[in-house]
């Protein structure tokens, strides 16, 4: 048992905090945010060159074969910066899906581009009406030729607007909600009767509505095999879900020290505000959320690469309901102790709060995780 | 980062789990699984085993007596404890008096005490709180006189525990009425509870169980060797005390257990002809303290981790261990009782009626009971007052 990060680590943080500190502040991001494209070129080309892209990518494709603490570590920096670059779309979701069941030719074509920062993902699998459920995809796949043809429709997909490959979800078999029969094709996102329509997020990131109509695609295309594609989503949205864990302790740490700063020099009644007990206890409870919130991130990050995937279903949901809950707490306090600061679009607070709002409901809310952890829940003592 | 034990720990583990597994009586074991009262010699016993083994104060240092483990195997042992059932190691001697006088006794006092509370020969409690001192300790009254070689000390203390078991109480007593610090004048004594002058009166709780006391003193007499530190300089030896015993209250190898068994009262208890485990309501609660409990274990490895390394002690956050742990205890008994329903209701149920159990009929006292826990060793309110200070700096 150890919690120390290796030197490494500890530089790596230290490099992603410096950069962000300087390359991302709250003018800065302002303008990206309001930028077509939703996100700075300039700065994802930043974030290849200092290896981030390449965290948990294997060396033959240009990576570093980390770990899910390095990985994690680089959400915590985004987290408190609140950096709307593609990282989870690309590097938590969609490259992890090629990590893990792409071809040689798949991984070759797309892994090291990706690395260098030329080539981003999305992963374009949540559909109308299905909320959480991992299962549920209608769009269909069918086969014609030596390939495919896909029909349907996708919504709120994190960057699908903006990336070079979609990762797609398609039903091959079996009903809408069956675990079986789910296949995985690459998509290009500009390829003929692939229909985009991005919208922004409350808390400023891009996400698409994309409707594939007839869309044709090759035997190359496939990821993974055929009608197997679920227990494959499952363990990538679990790592991601480990991924906005770290963000969101990220940005919970923002919102705290932020919301101290104010109580220490926002004076009412002749003296601090954070003399007052009523406050003071409150902000206690903040910071017992956040530590409360860290320890659940860690494990989750952790037990990622080393946990069979019972365990895995299980403490990733243990992790995301003490996040939500978390997000939720710390959020809604900020912007109470901050008054009607904490409100306005020209505090960092109010933009903390919204993306903890839509972190606490990121692949799946506290009731949806409460559910899960119920039923994969076996009494055992380690 | 590794969250795992490493080979080591776990083989020291499976260890300590193995000796718990031959050692503990099965007895005692009952008693405290099914929330029985333990009697004085039962704590005793147990208390007297761990002493022969050579496990019954592992912090203090090896030529005291101390095992000379890491704070991580210290955590393991206390967790195995915890969840194999064992009874409480009453801390006011091993883990309150001791550290004390390994810190501010003379070689005298070292010598006359640590043997006694090692061997549980002598029985301790501890005396803080007064009537009119709870929360606001630093405005304790009892006074304590210095003539001719010897303090003697008239006031009251309150919420005493085990003070009815006690051989020796230490105390924290006003020797100097008018510095202009309050803290100023207060001294730590050790107070032979045979002494002339004393009288322990119960308090019963609404769990009907005697626990705590008040304690009289008037005009008893203690010989000035039995004072700790310097005469004054009591507040000092309390500082430090409260900061020694902040770690290690989170009582999770409890909890754990505690929690296993609420799912097996619960996966027992029918409702709508389903098991209380699977009804949703009832199982976001108790899902809830669990993930609760799963981040207070992994934030108490996360401090003690800090301690081993000894680059950051922990600072007063450690409190939150103490709010947390105490918080998720509480749960677990309201849950338990909850789990039981209307058969918690009975109070001490004759025992041969249909229906009720002893584990069942001691659910409701134990909720009672446990409301202690959030209001003792400096409620919960004080604890966030410490963080806000010290930790947050507010």
């Amino acid at each position: 048992m150890n919690f120390e990060l290796s030197d490494e680590q500890t530089l790596l943080a230290e490099t992603i905090k410096r950069f962000v500190a300087t390359h991302y502040n709250f003018d800065t991001r302002a303008k990206i945010m309001a930028s077509p494209g939703g996100f700075s070129t300039d700065v994802w080309a930043a974030i290849a060159e200092m290896g981030l892209l390449g965290l948990p990518f294997a060396e033959v494709h240009g990576g570093f074969g980390g770990s899910t603490v390095d990985v994690m570590l680089v959400m915590e920096a985004i987290g408190e910066g609140l950096l709307v670059e593609p990282y989870l779309a690309t590097v938590g979701l969609g490259g992890r899906f090629i990590a893990r069941a792409g071809s040689k030719a798949q991984q070759e074509r797309i892994l090291p581009a990706l690395i260098e920062g030329k080539h981003t993902l999305a992963f374009a699998h949540t559909e109308p009406g299905a909320r959480y459920d991992l299962r549920q995809v209608g769009l269909k796949a069918r086969r014609q030729g030596e390939g495919w043809v896909l029909d349907g429709d996708k919504a709120m997909v994190l960057h699908g607007g903006s990336a070079d490959t979609l990762v797609v979800s398609a039903r091959t078999a079996g009903g809408d909600t069956d675990a079986a029969g789910i296949t995985l094709f690459l998509v290009s996102r500009t390829a003929p009767s692939v229909t985009v329509k991005e919208s922004r997020t409350i808390d400023n990131l891009r996400t698409a509505d994309i409707r594939f109509s007839g869309v044709r695609v090759g035997p190359d295309a496939l990821l993974g095999r055929e009608g197997e594609g679920y227990p494959l989503i499952e363990e990538v949205v679990d790592y991601a879900t480990a991924l906005v864990c770290a963000e969101a302790v990220g940005a919970i740490r923002y919102a705290n020290e932020a919301t101290l700063e104010y109580l220490k020099t926002r004076r009412q009644f002749g003296v601090p505000i954070g003399s007052f007990q009523a406050l003071q206890h409150r902000m206690v409870e903040m910071m017992i959320s956040y530590e409360q919130a860290r320890s659940m991130a860690y494990l989750a990050c952790v037990k990622i690469d080393s946990a069979e995937a019972a365990e895995r279903r299980h403490v990733i949901s243990a992790a995301k309901i003490k996040i939500a809950d978390a997000c939720r707490h710390v959020s809604q306090e900020s912007v109470q102790l901050h008054g009607g600061m904490g409100m306005t679009e020209e505090l960092k607070v109010s933009h903390t709060f919204r993306r903890l709002t839509m972190l606490a409901q990121t692949f799946g809310d506290a009731e949806h995780h409460l559910e899960r952890f119920a039923a994969t829940d076996t009494v055992s003592h380690g | 980062m590794d969250l795992n034990y490493s080979p080591e720990e776990t083989a020291f583990r499976d260890d300590a789990r193995g000796w718990l597994d031959q050692n503990l009586p099965a007895d005692l074991r009952d008693k405290v699984l099914n929330y029985k009262e333990l009697a004085k010699d039962d704590l005793e016993r147990w208390h007297k085993i761990l002493a022969k083994k050579g496990w019954v104060a592992p912090d203090w240092p090896t030529e005291w007596g101390g095992t000379g483990w890491n704070v991580v195997q210290r955590y393991i042992f206390e967790e195995e404890c915890g969840y194999a059932g064992t009874p409480p190691l009453v801390a006011f001697g091993l883990r309150m008096c001791a550290p004390v006088l390994l810190r501010f006794g003379t070689d005298a006092q070292k010598q006359r005490f640590l043997p006694k509370i090692y061997g549980g020969e002598e029985f301790w409690c501890q005396g803080y709180s007064e009537p009119g001192s709870g929360s606001d300790l630093a405005s304790l009254k009892t006074r304590a006189a210095r003539e001719n070689g010897h303090y003697v000390v008239t006031g009251q203390k309150i919420w005493t525990t085990l003070a009815h078991y006690a051989d020796w109480i230490f105390c924290l007593v006003r020797t100097d009425a008018k510095t202009d610090k309050r803290q100023d004048g207060i001294s730590f004594l050790l107070i032979d509870m045979k002494t002339p002058g004393i009288t322990v009166r119960p308090i019963y709780l609404m769990d009907g169980g005697h626990e705590v006391n008040e304690v009289f003193f008037d005009e008893v007499k203690v010989p000035a060797e039995n004072l700790v530190h310097e005469e004054g300089k009591g507040w000092t030896v309390a500082k430090y005390l409260l900061g020694h015993e902040r770690m290690g209250t989170g009582r999770i190898g409890v909890s754990k257990r505690e929690l296993v068994r609420l799912k097996e009262v619960a996966a027992a208890a029918r409702k709508d002809g389903k098991s209380l485990l699977d009804d949703p309501r009832f199982r976001d609660r108790l899902s809830r303290v669990e993930v609760e409990l799963m981040a207070l274990e992994i934030t108490n490895l996360r401090f003690l981790d800090q301690l081993r390394r000894g680059n950051k002690p922990p600072g007063a956050e450690v409190s939150l261990l103490k709010i947390k742990g105490t918080e998720i205890q509480q749960s677990l008994t309201e849950l338990m009782m909850q789990a039981a329903g209307p058969f918690a209701q009975a109070f001490r149920p004759v025992e041969t009626d249909p229906g009720f159990d002893r584990f069942t009929a001691a659910l409701a006292p134990r909720y009672c009971n446990l409301r202690k826990a959030t209001i003792y060793a400096g409620s919960n309110e004080i604890q966030r007052n410490i963080i806000s200070k010290l930790t947050l700096g507010l």
